[in-house]
Parts: C-alpha cells; structure tokens; sequence
C-alpha cells in the first residue's frame, strides 16, 4: 500500500489538479492586478477590492443573493427534513414510490426545464415576478438535496433512541425535539450549506424566477461579462472562494474534532 | 448472593398462592403481522417482586411480548393489565413502565448524568430532587466519576450500566430488560448477573428480561417463560425447567441432555419400563400418572456414573453399556462420549445409527492417568428418578 509514486501517478495527480485548479488560482492572481485589462499583468494592487464595495450594483446582488439564499435554505431545509422523515419512518403507505420518486426528480432535471416551468407558474398564477419567486424556485430544486442527506442519516438513526425517550415519559412530539433532531443535526446543518450554496451560485434557475429588484451575484456577474470582463469580477469570485473554503474547512475540522473525542474513549 | 440460599428468598413463590394478585397479568394474547402469527394466545401471570425470564431462541415473540408492555406493539387480541388495570389504550409516556434497551439506546448528545435525568426532567420534578436522584442512582451503578462523560466516551460495560440506571431513575413498576447483558463479554456478563440480581433485590422492584441465553435466565431469574413459535413451552422456576422440563423442547434448550426415543409400558404390578431400539434392553423409569405410549427419555449428562464393571443389579437404578466413543478433558470434567454398542469403535463410522450418550464426570481427584479409556467397554448407570419421561 504504502508504494513509492510512480511517475505516472504523479503527472496524473499534478495534471489533475492543475486541471482543476489553475483557472481559479489565475482568477484569484489576476483579481490583484492593477491594470485594468484582465489579461496584463499591471503590477500587485487591491484597488479592485476596493472599487468592489464602492460598486452598489454588485453589491445589491450580493446582498440579493444572501438574503435568497438565507431564506430559501432554511424553509428547504425544513421541508426537506420533513420528507425525509416521512420516507424514512412512515414505511409503506400509498403512493410512497411516487414520493419518493418525486422528491429526486428535481436532482436530475435540467435546470433549464425547472427554470421554464417555473416561470409558467408564476406567470400563469399572476405572481409578480421578484425576491419571492427566486426563493420558491430555490426551495423547490434545493429541497430534494436536504431530503437526501437527511434521508442518509436517519436511516443509520436507531430508533430506539426515540423509543427510549417516549419509554421514559417524553411525548412523541417533544421527543422528536428532544432527541432526533438534535443527533441528526449534523446531517440537517450539512443540507443547510448544501442548499445555501446551490442557491448563491444558481444562474439558470433564477434568471427564469427573477424579476425587479431581485438580480442575485450570478445573474450580475454574467450580465457583467458579456459586456468584457473587468477585474472587479475577478475580486467578487476570489471574495467567494474565500467564503467557500473558510466554510469547508471549518466543517472539516469539526468533524474531525468530533471523531478525535469518540475517538478517545476511556476504557 | 444466589437468591435462593436464603430463607427469605425460598419462601417467595407468589405463583404458587392461589391468593396473591399478580402485578401483570397477559390475558389471552395474539399478536399477528400479516399472515404472521408472532404471539399466539398466550396468558402469564408475573407478580411483584419477581425476577421473571423470557427464554427462547430469536423470533419466538418473546421481545414483541415484551414490547406489547411497554406500550410499543399493541396485541392484536386479548388485553395487559397492570395492577389489575387494563394498559392497552395507555401510550407508553404515560405508562408506569421503563425498559432498558438492547441497543442501550443512550443519548448520544447528553451526557450521563442528563441522560439519567432525561426521565426525571419529563414528570416536572424540582431540579434538587433530581439533582438527588441522578446522584443516587450514579452510586447505584458506581458511575459517579462519570457523570459528565458523553456516552462515546464510555467503554461498554458502563454503557450498559448508565442504561440500567436510566430506566431505574424513574423507580418504574416494572422494569424491562431487552437482551440487557448480550453486547459484554463472558466474564463482565457474569458480574452484571449478579449485580442485576442485588440490584433488583435492593430496590424491591419487578424484573422482566429477555434473554436467549439460558444460562443468564437460570443464573438472575424467579421463574422462567421457556417460549418456541409464540407460545410458551414451559413457566416455572429454574430449578423445576431444569430437572423437570416438560417437553423435548424444553429439555433441549435449557442445558445438555441425552435424549433416546422409545416407549414406555406400564402394569399394575410392576414398575414401569422404557425401551428404545436404541438401548439393548429396557430400563426401569419413574412415569407416575403416565399411561404406555411413544415417549422420550432424558437424562442430564451430569447424573450419569460411569464404570468399567457392570454395576450389581438395583432396582432404583437404571444402567446400559457401550464402549467409549470420545473422551473430552475439560479440566473441572471430563465429558465421556459412549456409543451404546459392543462392537469397537475404532474404523466405526461416526452417524446416528447407533446412539452416543453423553456423560459428564468431575474430575474429583487429580489423576494424570485416566482409568478410562478410549474403546473400553463402559457402564453407564443412573438413579432411575434422574431420567425425565416427556411425551411432549
């Protein structure tokens, strides 16, 4: 197991990532680059961090886009939950199937196809078109991602642990609460992020629900971009790699801090 | 320790009182999944202060019957009363009934001493008496410098320990013990045993558990339900199980035992005889009340005797010769198998043809040479009242 790499390995794991990280580390050098052409080099500056937070139109996206994505991950978290509860507790009962199959249709449906049907709905109900139906759109397409990581959890849930709860006076309802949820967090929190990060960077999907007032980051960077792209842009998606990242390690050494404490039983 | 070595103890039989109320009474219980009939029609009664036993192998309904009491399955006919009333339409948050998981199913987020107090916390109790509580029953257990441990920080024995303190803290009617001792190794389940029988013994509370493990039921409880396929074969206290079994079943679940099949010929006049194609003659039985038909004889291993001579003729003893098959040396005992024929073992092929009696004998002094050996013809002989006549 424990081999030396072989040459091949090594160019196979250094074009990899190049492959997937070189445009991101381009984009991340050149977001510092004084010039104002994206392509030359113009020397080392944050000026375009600072022009950034001077730009109201980038920063009303993303503040749009936030606020989307706040909301619409959490009422999908909760719905999701509830699915996934139902799927995993309830056992068989009518129409299980076609639930079940519903709920994973939107993983593996053209975006562009939920964006279109959507957009039928809104119109066809006299929905004015604005912060509201992003975030429905959001919910529907990032609910079905919560119910799946949740699903995965709580069918490794004993359940007598919520037995034992009710065994010792603790009413059904209260012990959802009180036990449930409270181990399944983990798994409730990771659909959370899911769902938040699915909303901040959904391009498709929005800009068919989108209306006035409600243009998130995604929709203003591309529009941006079809007009050239200027290295404010590049400073936007460095600002996000950033956020992304601080937020995966840190769930990452959460989880490996929990792991080192079960870890360390005494016997 | 051992319940019944004190005078208390022996006299505890409320079963055995037409009088006394039972606690729990099953009435004529069935319970169906489907096509399926995992309980069927079953009654028991277990009374106060009873260590009782559920023994059976995996799916004979003894866990499904216990979780009928604690309110988790619902019978499908017949009713439960507890204190002669009836629980079956109570939710189990609301029944007097704990139960100590097999799974242990502690909470994994909290931490001992919350995990004792879970209960507590539930009937609004003020938060000094369960304060108190919690410390008591940490003493109990003999947790106290782990109250503040997570559940994943524990080994698995005191796991098992903060699972019997939680359903304990609540001082339930009845408590209920699902496979309490199957995830410990052999010798900290044996501790355990004892510790569960102190225990009970101390809080003066109604033990229900069930094992599949005969020797645990032997080892803690009262009385003993022997289930097979929902129903049960036999209830009554170890002793009587043991030496009494009341079928084939029983006789071969709980311990070893030599079991030949024959029939049993009754007269007036003399005593009453079973003889088997397996054995070469008829031996003399005690069959009180029986009639002649197809029985079975059994006979524990333990109250065979084994001699190279035949022994002189008794008539309260019973004796049958074969050549020894296989001998085990197990340190306390040494374990004859005896093939009951003349012929010689050796280039015999090992099958039921010919039946092999097991005999265990204590290695009572220290011989480095054994009297007995392979291929010699044997005599086995035991005190007819030793051999158990089943017809079921």
């Amino acid at each position: 197991m424990n081999q030396r790499m072989s040459w091949f390995n090594v160019t196979s794991l250094t074009f990899g990532f190049a492959f997937l990280y070189l445009p991101i580390l381009i984009l991340i050098i050149y977001s510092f680059n004084d010039s104002r052409l994206v392509t030359v080099w113009g020397g080392f500056s944050t000026r375009w961090y600072g022009e950034l937070f001077q730009n109201e139109g980038i920063m009303d996206a993303a503040w749009v886009t936030a606020r989307v994505a706040f909301v619409s991950a959490t009422i999908a978290t909760i719905l999701g939950t509830m699915a996934a509860i139902v799927l995993v507790r309830l056992g068989r009962f009518r129409g299980r199937t076609l639930f079940n199959g519903m709920i994973y249709a939107p993983l593996v449906m053209p975006e562009v196809i939920t964006g279109l049907s959507l957009l039928l709905l809104f119109v066809a109900m006299g929905f004015a078109r604005g912060f509201w139906t992003v975030v429905i759109a959001h919910i529907t397409f990032s609910m079905c991602y919560v119910a799946v990581v949740v699903q995965s959890r709580l069918i490794t849930f004993d359940e007598s642990l919520e037995e034992a709860a009710q065994d010792l006076g603790c009413p059904p309802g209260r012990s959802f609460f009180a036990i449930t949820l409270p181990v399944i967090l983990p798994a409730v929190l990771a659909g959370w992020m899911l769902a938040f990060t699915l909303s901040l960077d959904d391009l498709v999907i929005a800009s068919f629900a989108t209306g006035p007032g409600a243009t998130t980051l995604p929709i203003k960077i591309y529009s941006q971009i079809r007009l050239g792209v200027t290295p404010e842009i590049n400073a936007v998606c460095t600002i996000l790699i950033a956020l992304v990242a601080l937020g995966i390690i840190t769930a990452s050494l959460a989880s490996k801090h929990r792991m080192m404490r079960a870890r360390r039983t005494v016997g | 320790m051992a319940k019944t070595m004190g005078p208390v103890r022996r006299a505890f039989a409320p079963w055995d009182d037409p009088l006394a109320e039972p606690l729990i009474r099953f009435e004529r219980i069935s319970k169906r999944f489907g096509d399926f009939t995992a309980i069927d029609d079953v009654s028991l009664d277990i009374y106060e202060r009873e260590f009782f036993a559920l023994l059976g192998p995996s799916g004979c309904g003894k866990t499904t019957l216990m979780r009928m009491l604690a309110g988790f399955e619902t019978p499908s006919e017949g009713r439960i009363l507890l204190d002669g009333e009836d629980i079956s339409a109570i939710p189990p948050h609301r029944r007097p009934v704990n139960m100590m998981f097999q799974s242990y199913a502690l909470f994994p987020h909290m931490n001992v001493a919350d995990n004792i107090a879970f209960g507590l916390k539930q009937d609004n109790l003020p938060k000094t008496d369960i304060a108190a509580c919690v410390e008591e029953m940490l003493s109990l257990v003999k947790l106290e410098p782990f109250a503040k441990r997570k559940p994943d920080q524990l080994s698995g024995g005191q796991r098992q320990r903060v699972a019997l303190a939680r359903s304990l803290a609540k001082r339930p009617k009845v408590l209920l013990l699902d496979e309490p001792l199957g995830a410990l190794d052999k010798k900290l389940r044996e501790e355990t045993q004892f510790e569960l029988m102190d225990i009970q013994e101390k809080l003066g509370m109604t033990f229900l558990i069930v094992t599949h493990d005969q020797e645990e039921a032997m080892t803690v409880a009262d009385r003993i339900a022997v289930m097979n396929e929902g129903t049960f074969e036999q209830i009554a206290p170890p002793s009587v199980i043991y030496e009494e079994p009341s079928s084939r079943y029983v006789a071969g679940f709980i311990g070893d035992i030599n079991l030949l099949e024959g029939t049993l010929a009754t007269s007036l006049d003399k005593a009453p005889t079973f003889a088997s194609p397996d054995l070469p003659a008829p031996v003399t039985v005690e069959a009180e009340g029986l009639a002649s038909g197809p029985v079975a004889l059994a006979v524990r291993p333990e109250k065979l005797r084994i001699a190279l001579d035949e022994p002189a003729d008794d008539p309260a003893m019973a004796k049958v010769s074969g050549r020894v098959w296989d001998i085990a040396y197990m340190g306390d005992v040494s374990i004859f198998h005896v093939r009951l024929s003349d012929e010689v073992c050796e280039g015999q092929p090992k099958d039921d043809s010919v039946p092999i009696i097991r005999a265990t004998i204590a290695n009572t002094t220290r011989l480095v040479e054994r009297p007995i050996a392979w291929d010699d013809k044997v005599w086995l002989s035991w005190d007819k009242s030793a051999g158990v006549v089943l017809t079921r």
